[in-house]
C-alpha cells in the first residue's frame, strides 16, 4: 500500500529525514518510536502533503503511485489520513460543517454527487457514537475550546468518517488521560480492517498495549534504524532509547 | 464642466420645479450654500485621508435622468429578498416605482419623501425630524439640497411591524452616467420594531454614483434593526450617509455587508440622547480587482449607562484598499459607557492595501472602552489542516474566510437575508460551498 525509498526531506533548507525506507501492506499495523527530534513528526506530514517540507530525496509510493507531487487534498481523497499531533483551532466551522464539506469534496473529486443530508446526519451520528462522543459537541467550532483528549477523539472521529485506507496517527496518545486512551484505541481498532493500514507514531509504548502493531521501527536522525515486532516496544520502554543511540553510533 | 459647477447650476434650475413647502426650501438653500462653500471633500481632509473621490467625480453624470424605462420585475427579483413577505419601496433612476413596490398607510406609514415632503399632513413630522441628526458636512448638504425622493418610513409607537422593509434604488444605465441622491427618513416611536433592508443596485455597468442619506430616529424603547447590502457592479459608487438618533433605551443595529462597487464610502453616525441605548454597527467587507471600500463610523455617547457594540470584518485581495475609522466618542456625563469595538482584517496577498484607525474620544472616568484592530493572513497550519481532509486549496480558503467573518452574521435576525448573504459570501469567494448548515 505505502513504500517509502529512500526519502530525504528538509524544511527550510534542515534535513530532517535522512533516507528513510518503510514499506506498509494492506491489513498491517506499524509502530514509529523514536526520541523528541528523530523526524516522527516530519514523517507524517511528508506523507500527507504538508507544503513547507521538501522531498529532496527517494519516493513515496501509494497503491502504486508517486504523491510526491500530490497537493495534501488529493492524497486525501486517495484515501491518506493524518491524526494531528497538535489539531487546529478553527473558530466559525462547527465539526458537523467541517466534516460535511470534507466528506462532499472527497466525494466530488471521485464524481461522486453529494451526500444527501439525511444519510450524511446518521453517518455523523454513528460515528459520533463509536467515539463516545456528545451531539452538542457536533455544532461546537472546530477543536475550538476542546481539552486535549476531546481534540484526538475528534481526530479519530473524522478518520471514522473519512475511512482512510493509510491512517497515520501522531502522537495521538499524548494528552490523553487513561479512559480517552481507551476510547480512542478501541475506535481505532473497530476501523481496523483487511484492506487498510495503521501507522502509529508515539513516543511512548503504553498506546501500543492497546494497538496491538505487527512491526515496530525506530528512527533517530532522520532514519529507521531499527525494526521488530511488537516486543521492541517493550523492550524500548524498559531500557529507554539511550541504547539504540550508542548502537547506531558504535 | 466640472461636476461641482455642474450641480450648482442645475440646482437654480430645480430649485423652482420642486413641490416643498417654504421650510424645506429654506433648509435646501441652506445647504447649496454648505456644498458651494465647501465643494467635495479631499484628501486634505482629515476624513478623508485615504479616499479619493477623484475617479468616480470625473465621469460626466446626468442629474436627472428623464428618459423612460421598462423595467419588470422579472429584472430585479434577484436582487430582492423575494422568499420572504415583505413592504417594499423601490425606485427606479431616482423615481418611484409604484407597479414594483409595496407600501402602507394603514396604521403607520411606508411610503416615500417626495408626498412627505410637500403634503401638509405630514408636515409635523418634517418640521421635527427632516434634516435634523444629519450632519451638515458637504456631502450631506449635496444631497440636502437636491434631494426629492427616497423611503419615508413612519411608525406610531407601540408597534410591531411584522414585515420586514425593503429599501431598493436601482439604476437602469439609461443614461451613459448617473448621479442618484436618494433620502431616506425613518421614524420609529416608542416600544416599536422594525426591520429595514437597503440596496442601491444598478443593472448595467453604466457609471453611477449615488449620494445617499438616511436619517433614523429611533424614539424610547424602539428597536430598528437595519441591514445594507452593497453588491453592486463594478462601475458603481456609493456615498451612503447614515444619521441615527437613539432616545431612552432604544435598540438600533446597522448591518452593512460590502461586497460589490468600485468605490463605497460609508458614513454611519449614531447619537445617543437617552440612557441604556445600545447600538450596534457590524460589517463585512469581501473585495478585490480595485475595489475600494471604506467604513467611517462615529459614536456619540452622551448621556450615561448606555452601550455600543462595532464589529468589522474585512478580507482584501488583488488590489483592494479599505478603510476603516472609527471613532467613540464619550462625553462627560456619559459615565457607565460600555464601547466595544474591533476590526480585523485579512489581506489576501501583498498588493491589498487596509488602513485602520481607532479613535476614542473619553471625557468621562468611569467607563469601560475596548478597541482592537488586527491585520492578519490566512492560518497555514489551519489551511494543511482542512486541506489534508480532503478540502481543495480553493474551498478551504474560501471556508477559513467564512469561518472568519461568521461572528458578524450570527446576529443577523432574518433568516433569508442571512442565507442570502451566505450564498454572496459563497459567490464572492467563487466556491460552491453551502456555509449553513
Amino acid at each position: 500500500m505505502l513504500k517509502i525509498n529512500n526519502l530525504h526531506a528538509s524544511v527550510e533548507d534542515k534535513t530532517i529525514l535522512k533516507g528513510i525506507n518503510l514499506e506498509v501492506k494492506a491489513g498491517e499495523v506499524h509502530a514509529i518510536m523514536g526520541p523528541n527530534g528523530s523526524g516522527k513528526s516530519t514523517l507524517a506530514s511528508v506523507i500527507a502533503g504538508k507544503e513547507e517540507y521538501e522531498v529532496d530525496k527517494g519516493s513515496i509510493i501509494f497503491e502504486g503511485q508517486d504523491v510526491d507531487e500530490l497537493a495534501a487534498e488529493d492524497r486525501a481523497h486517495k484515501g491518506i489520513f493524518l491524526s494531528f499531533q497538535y489539531p487546529v483551532e478553527i473558530p466559525g466551522v462547527s465539526v458537523t460543517n467541517f466534516m460535511k464539506t470534507a466528506i462532499n469534496e472527497t466525494r466530488k473529486a471521485k464524481g461522486l454527487k453529494d451526500m444527501p443530508a439525511n444519510e450524511m446526519l446518521k453517518l455523523i451520528r454513528d460515528k459520533a457514537e463509536l467515539l463516545e462522543i456528545d451531539r452538542k459537541f457536533l455544532s461546537r467550532s472546530l477543536n475550538q475550546g476542546f481539552s486535549g483528549g476531546e481534540k484526538k477523539r475528534n481526530e479519530i472521529f473524522q478518520m471514522a468518517m473519512l475511512e482512510p485506507k493509510l491512517a497515520i496517527l501522531d502522537e495521538t496518545d499524548s494528552g490523553l488521560d487513561i479512559d480517552a486512551l481507551r476510547i480512542v484505541a478501541n475506535g481505532v481498532n473497530k476501523l481496523k480492517r483487511k484492506d487498510n493500514a495503521v501507522v502509529v507514531i508515539t513516543h511512548y509504548q503504553r498506546l501500543l498495549d492497546y494497538i496491538v502493531p505487527d512491526f515496530v521501527h525506530v528512527l533517530h536522525n532522520g532514519k529507521i534504524v531499527k525494526s521488530g515486532t511488537a516486543a521492541l516496544a517493550h523492550e524500548l520502554e524498559e531500557k529507554g532509547y539511550d541504547w539504540i543511540k550508542e548502537e547506531v553510533n558504535a | 464642466m466640472e461636476l461641482k459647477e455642474k450641480l450648482l447650476s442645475s440646482f437654480l434650475v430645480f430649485e423652482n420645479k420642486i413641490d416643498v413647502g417654504s421650510y424645506v426650501q429654506d433648509i435646501k438653500s441652506e445647504a447649496i450654500k454648505t456644498f458651494k462653500d465647501n465643494g467635495f471633500p479631499t484628501k486634505k481632509d482629515e476624513d478623508w485621508k485615504y479616499t479619493s473621490l477623484n475617479k468616480v467625480l470625473k465621469e460626466d453624470y446626468t442629474l436627472f435622468s428623464k428618459k423612460e424605462h421598462n423595467i419588470e420585475y422579472s429584472d430585479i427579483k434577484r436582487y430582492l429578498i423575494y422568499d420572504i413577505d415583505s413592504y417594499k419601496i423601490i425606485f427606479i433612476d431616482g423615481k418611484y416605482s409604484s407597479h414594483l413596490s409595496e407600501t402602507t398607510h394603514d396604521g403607520m406609514d411606508i411610503c416615500l419623501t417626495s408626498a412627505a415632503l410637500s403634503k401638509p399632513k405630514y408636515r409635523l413630522v418634517i418640521e421635527n425630524y427632516y434634516n435634523k441628526v444629519a450632519t451638515k458636512d458637504s456631502l450631506t448638504s449635496l444631497n440636502t439640497a437636491f434631494s426629492n425622493e427616497g423611503a419615508y418610513i413612519h411608525i406610531p409607537k407601540n408597534k410591531l411591524v411584522e414585515k420586514p422593509i425593503q429599501i431598493i434604488h436601482f439604476s437602469t444605465g439609461n443614461e451613459a452616467a448617473s448621479m442618484l441622491q436618494p433620502r431616506n427618513l425613518i421614524v420609529v416611536g416608542e416600544n416599536s420594531h422594525v426591520q429595514i433592508i437597503e440596496r442601491h443596485q444598478s443593472l448595467t455597468e453604466n457609471p453611477v454614483l449615488t449620494n445617499s442619506v438616511t436619517e433614523i430616529f429611533a424614539n424610547k424603547r424602539a428597536i430598528v434593526d437595519y441591514y445594507k447590502v452593497q453588491n453592486d457592479k463594478q462601475n458603481a459608487s456609493l456615498i451612503d450617509n447614515t444619521f441615527i438618533n437613539q432616545r431612552q433605551e432604544s435598540v438600533c443595529s446597522v448591518h452593512t455587508f460590502s461586497f460589490g462597487g468600485k468605490l463605497t464610502r460609508n458614513n454611519l453616525k449614531f447619537f445617543q440622547k437617552g440612557e441604556r441605548i445600545n447600538s450596534v454597527l457590524k460589517g463585512i467587507t469581501i473585495v478585490g480587482d480595485k475595489q475600494h471600500v471604506d467604513h467611517n463610523t462615529l459614536v456619540k455617547h452622551i448621556e450615561p449607562n448606555c452601550e455600543s457594540h462595532q464589529d468589522y470584518k474585512g478580507i482584501f485581495g488583488d488590489n483592494a484598499i479599505g478603510v476603516f475609522n472609527g471613532k467613540v466618542v464619550v462625553e462627560k456625563e456619559a459615565q457607565k459607557t460600555n464601547a466595544f469595538q474591533a476590526n480585523n482584517n485579512i489581506l489576501l496577498n501583498d498588493n491589498a492595501t487596509i488602513n485602520t484607525k481607532p479613535q476614542l474620544e473619553i471625557f468621562a472616568d468611569d467607563v469601560k472602552c475596548s478597541h482592537g484592530c488586527t491585520i492578519g493572513q490566512l492560518d497555514e497550519s489551519a489551511m494543511f489542516y482542512l486541506r489534508s481532509r480532503g478540502i481543495p486549496k480553493k474551498e478551504a480558503k474560501a471556508l477559513l474566510m467564512y469561518a472568519f467573518a461568521n461572528n458578524v452574521l450570527e446576529s443577523v435576525k432574518i433568516p433569508e437575508l442571512k442565507h442570502r448573504i451566505n450564498r454572496l459570501i459563497a459567490g464572492k469567494l467563487s466556491v460552491d460551498i453551502g456555509f449553513d448548515l
